[in-house]
């Protein structure tokens, strides 16, 4: 895509997949954090937050409340951009193609095409080259990874089970990626090529996976990160960073909270630091068992 | 042999290091203050400056970063780093090293669907356009009288510079494969 009225003249394009893929590089071990308001949308920068995520309801409060979960006023986003530095997310639901459009014209520096909203097509999720903003989508395993990948999708993130402050999806997410990427690097052609036909991508795709040990884009965690603790693991289990959502407004003292989380993604193998950070904090948001979720209630089942 | 930081706190630092790996530099992050006796330059990466700044001043990265600078260790900042090396960031609450002559204003161009790539003609790496990447980017709003500028876009917009052993660039040479302007910075530790 050429602009001709890019900085420096008609030589200047947007919008390619360098640029998209590269905002999440920057963002690399770091925190993003879900807001739903511009007060706490400051409160997440001065902590050290490298991005917000602009919602109306954090995704505990979405369970909680039930209904369909849509995209989010688009005047609270704007006033959540107009709050702070740092980029701001916006989420979309699942194929919702519209939404996708109006957060772009809103000016939005990243798209979650999020499980956390209810989706809007049980066939397709939205085809992401055509946009200019870059998109960020879940993963529960390395096929779903590639299969965002090869709609488009700049960045991945574990789909973990968001607003239950429960580790052990994400953890579970996590595992799947990294060891069905060093699977792959075991595999001789043939074998790349039954796996690309297992998770229905192209062989190129695949083989690039391989050859590099990595993800061609970022790979974040997100959902059910609660404590320092919790962002430390995501980390040494092979994260470059965290969303965390209900886990810092739910909890007892959200400042301290989000900066001791800041703190343990950025030294995650200290744990001398973590346990110091950690000390004192006050209740952590309270948590969900994921058995005493009933199954269609899952939001990490939604998307394919 | 020079061994090379980069500042590991958070942002695209292994993106730095591979680069720097790749030309046959010992390269190692650096995230607490002692690391910088162990370098003989530092390459402070793309991230979001408000975070970098932060955990550098919680964790007493800049006065020691001071001290080394005074003793003639390179400096390189890129983007976010660029920022954090600048004397004077408007508007902008937040700690910095303050290092450069130079006044730094924050995401000029927009917002991210606004970054772009551009070919820049930089001075002292060759004729050859340097293919630069800009997100979310900010520009050097002026320098002061030690300052080189390096490059500038066509409006004139500047967005690389020296001053003495310090370097700034708007821009993210660690994302393409491009060595040059790592190789001038790794220069200017020998010189």
């Amino acid at each position: 895509m050429t602009s001709p009225t890019g900085p420096n003249g008609s030589s200047a394009t947007t919008g390619t997949f360098t640029l998209k893929k590269g905002l999440a590089q920057m963002l690399k071990g770091g925190v993003i954090m879900d807001v739903v308001t511009a007060e706490q949308a400051k409160l997440a920068e001065d902590a050290g937050a490298v991005a917000v995520m602009a919602l109306e309801r954090v995704p505990a409060d979405i369970r909680a409340h039930g209904g369909v979960a849509r995209m989010s006023d688009p005047q609270k986003i704007v006033e959540i951009m107009s709050a702070v530095t740092i980029p701001v997310m916006a989420k979309c639901r699942i194929g919702h193609f519209v939404e996708a459009q109006v957060l772009e014209a809103l000016g939005v520096d990243y798209i979650d095409e999020s499980e956390v909203l209810t989706p809007a097509d049980e066939q397709f999720h939205v085809q992401k080259h055509g946009f200019k903003v870059p998109f960020v989508c879940g993963a529960r395993d390395l096929g779903e990874a590639l299969r965002r990948i090869g709609e488009g999708a700049a960045m991945i993130r574990s789909k973990g089970e968001a607003g239950t402050g429960n580790i052990v999806e994400a953890v579970r997410h996590l595992r799947a990626i990294t060891s069905q990427i060093a699977a792959l690097g075991t595999m001789d052609d043939d074998g790349l090529e039954r796996a690309a036909v297992e998770y229905r991508v192209q062989v190129e795709l695949v083989r690039e996976v391989a050859k590099a040990g990595k993800l061609p884009v970022v790979l974040f965690c997100a959902g059910g990160i609660a404590t320092p603790a919790d962002a430390a693991l995501t980390m040494q289990l092979g994260a470059e960073g965290n969303f965390v959502g209900s886990g810092i407004f739910k909890s007892e003292d959200p400042a301290r909270t989000a900066k001791a989380i800041v703190e343990a993604t950025t030294h995650f193998t200290d744990a001398d630091l973590i346990a110091k950070v950690s000390r004192g904090l006050g209740e952590p948001m309270r948590g969900l068992s994921l058995e005493t979720i009933p199954a269609v209630e899952r939001l990490a089942a939604r998307g394919w | 042999m020079t061994r090379a930081g980069v500042l590991g706190l958070q942002g695209d630092f292994a993106e730095h290091l591979h680069t720097l790996r790749a030309m046959g530099v010992d390269a190692v992050d650096v995230r607490r203050p002692q690391q910088l006796d162990e370098v003989d330059a530092l390459i402070i990466p793309g991230g979001e400056s408000t975070t970098i700044g932060k955990l550098a001043a919680q964790y007493g990265i800049i006065p020691k970063l001071l001290a080394r600078v005074e003793e003639g260790m390179p400096v390189w900042g890129t983007c976010a780093g660029a920022i954090f090396i600048a004397k004077d960031v408007p508007g902008h609450p937040h700690p910095i090293a303050g290092l450069m002559d130079m006044t730094v204003e924050r995401n000029v161009f927009g917002r991210q669907v606004d970054s772009f790539e551009a070919d820049l003609a930089i001075a002292g790496i060759g004729p050859e356009p340097f293919h630069a990447v800009f997100i979310r980017a900010p520009r050097i709003a002026s320098v002061g009288p030690g300052v080189t500028v390096l490059a500038a876009l066509a409006d004139g917009t500047i967005v690389a510079a020296r001053q003495g052993r310090l370097l700034a660039t708007s821009f993210h040479p660690e994302l393409t494969d491009d060595q040059r302007l790592h190789q001038l910075f790794l220069s200017l530790a020998k010189g």
